[in-house]
């Protein structure tokens, strides 16, 4: 049923799980978790887990007020949160970045383009689209790099990686990867620090050569 | 006496009423097993006595929310409800929503099936049995990870913990996501 193969590594999983890990990587394992019945199997281990801690800890006394003010809610209308649906290949924790809409592609050069989905100081989420044959422009990441793929495949120094693979790649990874050939290859791709492409440079100088 | 094996656990019961019946006097049990838990467990991890009130409240008032999606074929009632009060306590700290998977919706109406349950329980009792086999620096270490202390790079760092039967819930979970699949196959 499932030919995911690259998972999240477990001591990640566990971090999602126990809500340690930085927002664009959640991102990214919410992402992977609803692809992939293992991974959702392991997460419900650690909640597991954090279940039986809860149970074994020690009461501390709640007061009657509070206990009072939620019996007396239970009745109350509320307004359920909103649930994005996975549209297309974009699974639910995507839809919801892309807020129901089709990505916003801003090219990068080569055919390469990519819609920055979240910036911040934190980490960036993006999604890259590469065509077959195609190498991800020369990035450097200062510290690790979640590679997600949602559509197509693409192959580097350490494997293959298909439609639900995750790689986790840290700064001492040098790795090129290359869109295979068929699909244009869809990746959703999370940094903990601004990523930087290198082969924009030359983009960014163009205008000025024209001058 | 009746035969523990055959006896769902009065949380599970209490949960299923809540689920199935919009029980209230069920839901009183469950606020009164895991309220103080919870207010315990969430002021760990530096809260004070009077936010943990609070996301006790807020978590507690999910549970009678969300109760139809609590699955107990999956998870033991403590499972889902720490995945509750985590959620609530990352989303207040950080001011924004944490990403979540889509959720895994059991829509091939089969009916429930008492020895999965059952299993689900036995592995939970598993894991408290191995976390109470832990020294006191190993179960300290476990419990900063589950309170959302420690980086992923810490946790990798760690041994001795009880991983192996986090693996048999895995085993578990997997066996049932896979019949659920199997199930939804045309
Ligand atoms: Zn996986």
């Amino acid at each position: 049923m499932s030919s995911i193969t690259h998972h999240v590594p477990d001591a990640m999983l566990a971090a999602y799980a126990a809500g340690a890990l930085p927002q664009a990587f959640s991102t990214v394992v919410a992402t992977h978790v609803s692809l992939c019945p293992e991974c959702r199997a392991g997460m419900e281990a650690h909640h597991g887990a954090g279940g039986a801690l809860l149970e074994d800890t020690p009461e501390a006394t709640v007061t009657q007020g509070t206990r009072d003010a939620v019996l007396a809610l239970l009745d109350m209308p509320f307004v359920p949160e909103p649930v994005y649906e996975r549209r297309g290949i974009y699974p639910g924790p995507v839809a919801e970045l892309l807020k129901g809409q089709p990505p916003q592609w801003k090219t990068l050069g080569m055919g390469v383009r990519q819609s920055i989905l979240s910036e911040t100081r934190d980490g960036s989420v993006r999604l890259l689209s590469i065509p077959p044959g195609q190498a991800v422009p020369d990035h450097g990441h200062n510290g690790i790099e979640m590679t997600l793929v949602l559509q197509g495949s693409f192959t580097d120094e350490t494997g293959r990686f298909a439609a639900g693979d995750l790689e986790v790649a840290d700064e001492t990874l040098e790795h090129t990867p290359v869109a295979d050939a068929g699909e244009t290859c869809i990746c959703l791709a999370a940094t903990d620090a601004p990523l930087r492409f290198r082969a924009l440079v030359p983009r960014l100088l163009q205008p000025i050569f024209r001058i | 006496m009746s035969d523990p094996r055959t006896e769902l656990s009065q949380q599970t019961e209490w949960m299923l009423a809540v689920r199935d019946r919009r029980d209230r006097q069920a839901f009183a049990c469950l606020f009164d097993h895991f309220a103080p838990r919870l207010k315990g467990f969430v002021m760990r991890s530096g809260s004070s006595s009077h936010q943990a009130e609070e996301i006790v409240q807020d978590v507690m008032l999910a549970v009678w929310r969300k109760a139809a999606s609590y699955d107990p074929h999956r998870a033991p009632v403590s499972a889902w409800i720490y995945q509750i009060a985590r959620n609530r306590q990352i989303d207040l700290v950080r001011r924004e929503k944490r990403p979540l998977p889509e959720e895994w919706i059991d829509d091939t109406g089969s009916e429930p099936d008492a020895s999965q349950i059952l299993a689900v329980e036995q592995e939970a009792g598993h894991l408290k049995a191995a976390l109470a086999r832990l020294k006191p620096d190993q179960r300290e270490m476990i419990e900063k990870a589950y309170l959302g202390e420690l980086t992923h790079h810490e946790i990798s760092t760690m041994t001795g913990l009880p991983l192996g039967t986090v693996k048999s819930r895995i085993r578990l979970g997997l066996e049932r996501l896979r019949h659920e699949l199997k199930a939804l196959e045309p």
